[in-house]
């Protein structure tokens, strides 16, 4: 198990450093940032020293070493905008997208895997019928629009929910939490539904299609002819098989939901990492671009860890084979 | 000595969109405290449907459709699930063909044997831990407290399909339904589990209905043997008379299908055509299209035309000599 996790980490740098050359030649040949941040009054001379100053007057494979050095050091480089560490901009914004996101995959668990589980079990019935038709909406609407409704039904409308911002916050660990608060949760609610919507949908597809296959196994039939209640066979029976595909995709979709809240966080104006790229990206702002870029790449590998530890727990199967 | 268990004209039909299929057609047969009786008949003769209609199992759109399932003065086809699921795995017990597939495989052999002492008897934990450890021990499994903790897939399919029998005899149930749980195993795995199975059930008194379509299986292990054609028993009496002196022409085809039987270097007998669609059966006997003894009388369904305790559906029962 330890030798396992080791190996992984071990393969996972390899993964991180051919990032840093992706993610860095990619940056440095869309646009010049000069164009945009140095302004057009400035003379020959100061020009040139601000270009020395962003380190933009070296040649590429000069400027990747000293980012590589930098970024072993725990320094991505300093934003052009903010004359910040890049790094210290993206922790600031984080904590906001990751409440958002984890808030978003709790919900698409507490209502994606009950409403498949009942799809599943009533698969002809009128409601179960019904909830695949609305999973169908949950996957096909564009997430902006559907934002938007939202706002207009329960902010607009009704006038029960906030539409933008993160509301009062809390400090923990001396970071500012919107859920520790009462109004802070009335905030989040709007964007994280929004952000789930998708997720609803697949973690309630995945359910129902796990539970109409695993129905008619063996070892259910074998459970009921032991003559166990019907909630023991379909929460523990059944509900432990279907909940290996089930974490292996809201594992990897908790990734996604923090690199791509982007559209979410826009439309509710949710301060978080999400508005920092998009604002990044349009000046050209290339160090926060590359530590945003390196952080996602980061949190894939860890998530992806994750999720095949949990995997070893819920199936036996895989332990014994991590073991061999 | 009143039987166990009670079959009466038991109708068990699947209500597809196609039609009706009546997989169980009017099956009687009964079995007494300790008895084996074995169910034979080729794959889609309603065999396994006759099992898990006593059992309560038959999933939509099957239901029974008719007749009664009689035990201890109770009608098991109109019992409520309640008290149904309260005999289930208790008082009736039943066993599968792939020991692969009836064990779950992401929960250990503790939790899935507990969970089925606790289902039926209000013990501790512990006390139903010890039960479960007796009865792997019981069946023949080596340090049976350290087994407990395995997974599935740590077992091999003959080890399974005992943790598979420990768990059906947890409760000393009075009927043991077996729905051919050797089939997938090899020859001397199979032979271990015949002899498990009947010394454990000699041992309670436990009846057996053995499931299977292998003739040769069934030959030193049955008292009886009922044999099912169609959704419906052809012919059953006890071993010896079905084995020796088969009347139907079915079943002398399948005793006659068996290789030993046949002459070394002859080609082996067979039966000729497969068992009809249930969807589309015609009226009359349902063998007779692939029967060589058949007439214009086998349009009419065959009422029991055996004597004594012989039961027979035959218009033309061969002659002694099988």
């Amino acid at each position: 198990m330890i030798t396992w996790i080791l190996r992984r980490l071990f393969q996972s740098t390899f993964v991180v450093l051919a990032m840093t050359v992706i993610v860095f030649v990619g940056v440095h040949v869309i646009g010049n940032p000069v164009d945009i941040l140095i302004s057009p009054e400035a003379d020959q001379a100061e020009r040139a020293r601000i270009i020395a100053n962003m380190g933009l007057d070296q040649p590429l494979w000069k400027q990747y070493a000293y980012f590589l050095g930098g970024a072993l050091k725990g320094d991505l480089g300093r934003s052009f905008v903010f004359n910040e560490p890049a790094l210290k901009l993206i922790a600031q914004r984080m904590p906001a997208t990751l409440e958002l996101a984890v808030t978003a995959v709790l919900f698409s668990m507490t209502f994606g895997v009950p409403l498949g589980l009942y799809a599943g079990l009533k698969p002809d019935g009128f409601l179960g019928r019904t909830i695949m038709a609305g999973s169908i909406l949950g996957f096909s609407l564009p997430s902006f629009w559907v934002g938007l409704m939202l706002i207009m039904v329960f902010a607009v409308e009704l006038g029960v929910l906030p539409s933008t911002g993160r509301g009062t916050t809390e400090t923990l660990f001396g970071v500012p939490w919107s859920f520790l608060t009462w109004d802070g949760l009335r905030h989040m609610f709007m964007p994280a539904l929004n952000l789930s919507l998708f997720n609803i949908s697949l973690v309630l597809r995945l359910t129902r299609a796990g539970v109409r296959e695993t129905l008619p196994m063996d070892f259910v039939k074998f459970a009921r002819a032991k003559g166990l209640s019907p909630a023991r066979v379909i929460f523990v029976h059944v509900l432990k098989n279907i909940m290996i595909p089930v974490v292996t995709v809201l594992g990897l979709e908790l990734g996604s939901t923090i690199a791509f809240a982007v559209v979410t966080e826009s439309v509710f104006a949710w301060p978080g990492m999400g508005k920092l790229i998009i604002d990044s990206i349009n000046v050209l702002d290339r160090p926060v671009i590359v530590a945003y870029l390196m952080m996602i790449v980061m949190l894939f590998i860890t998530i992806n860890l994750v999720v095949d530890i949990l995997y070893m727990i819920l199936d036996p199967r895989v332990r014994l084979g991590g073991k061999s | 000595m009143t039987a166990t268990i009670e079959v009466r004209n038991l109708q068990t039909h699947f209500f597809t969109r196609a039609g009706v299929v009546k997989a169980v057609d009017d099956v009687s047969f009964s079995v007494n405290r300790g008895e084996v009786l074995g169910l034979v008949g080729e794959s889609g003769s309603g065999k396994s449907v006759t099992g898990f209609s006593i059992i309560g199992l038959v999933d939509p759109p099957g239901r029974i459709a008719g007749g009664s399932i009689l035990y201890q003065g109770k009608d098991l086809a109109t019992l409520p699930e309640r008290e149904m699921r309260s005999l289930r795995g208790n008082r009736i017990a039943m066993i599968f063909q792939d020991p692969m597939m009836t064990l779950n495989p992401v929960l250990r052999i503790d939790t899935q044997m507990i969970e089925t002492v606790l289902a039926h008897d209000k013990v501790s934990r512990d006390e139903a831990r010890r039960r479960s450890r007796d009865a792997l021990g019981m069946v023949g499994i080596p340090s049976p407290d350290e087994r407990l903790m395995a997974y599935p897939h740590q077992f091999s399919g003959g080890m399974r399909q005992r943790v598979a029998i420990a768990i059906a005899l947890l409760h000393n149930p009075d009927l043991l339904i077996a729905d051919e749980p050797t089939t997938a195993l090899d020859v001397t795995i199979q032979a271990q589990i015949l002899a498990k199975v009947q010394e454990l059930a000699a041992e309670h008194g436990t009846a057996l209905i053995w499931i299977t379509h292998d003739l040769s299986v069934i030959a030193g292990l049955a008292d009886r043997i009922a044999v099912m054609y169609a959704g419906r028993v052809v012919e059953s009496g006890t071993a010896a008379e079905i084995l020796d002196t088969p009347r139907h022409p079915y079943t002398h085809g399948l005793i006659g299908s068996v290789p030993s039987r046949n002459k070394r270097g002859e080609k082996l007998r067979q039966i000729p055509g497969m068992t009809p669609s249930l969807l589309s059966l015609p009226a009359g006997c349902a063998f007779r299209m692939r029967c060589a003894h058949a007439t214009a009388a086998c349009e009419t369904e065959p009422e029991n035309t055996g004597e004594g305790t012989r039961f027979l559906r035959c218009f033309h029962p061969m002659e002694q000599a099988a």
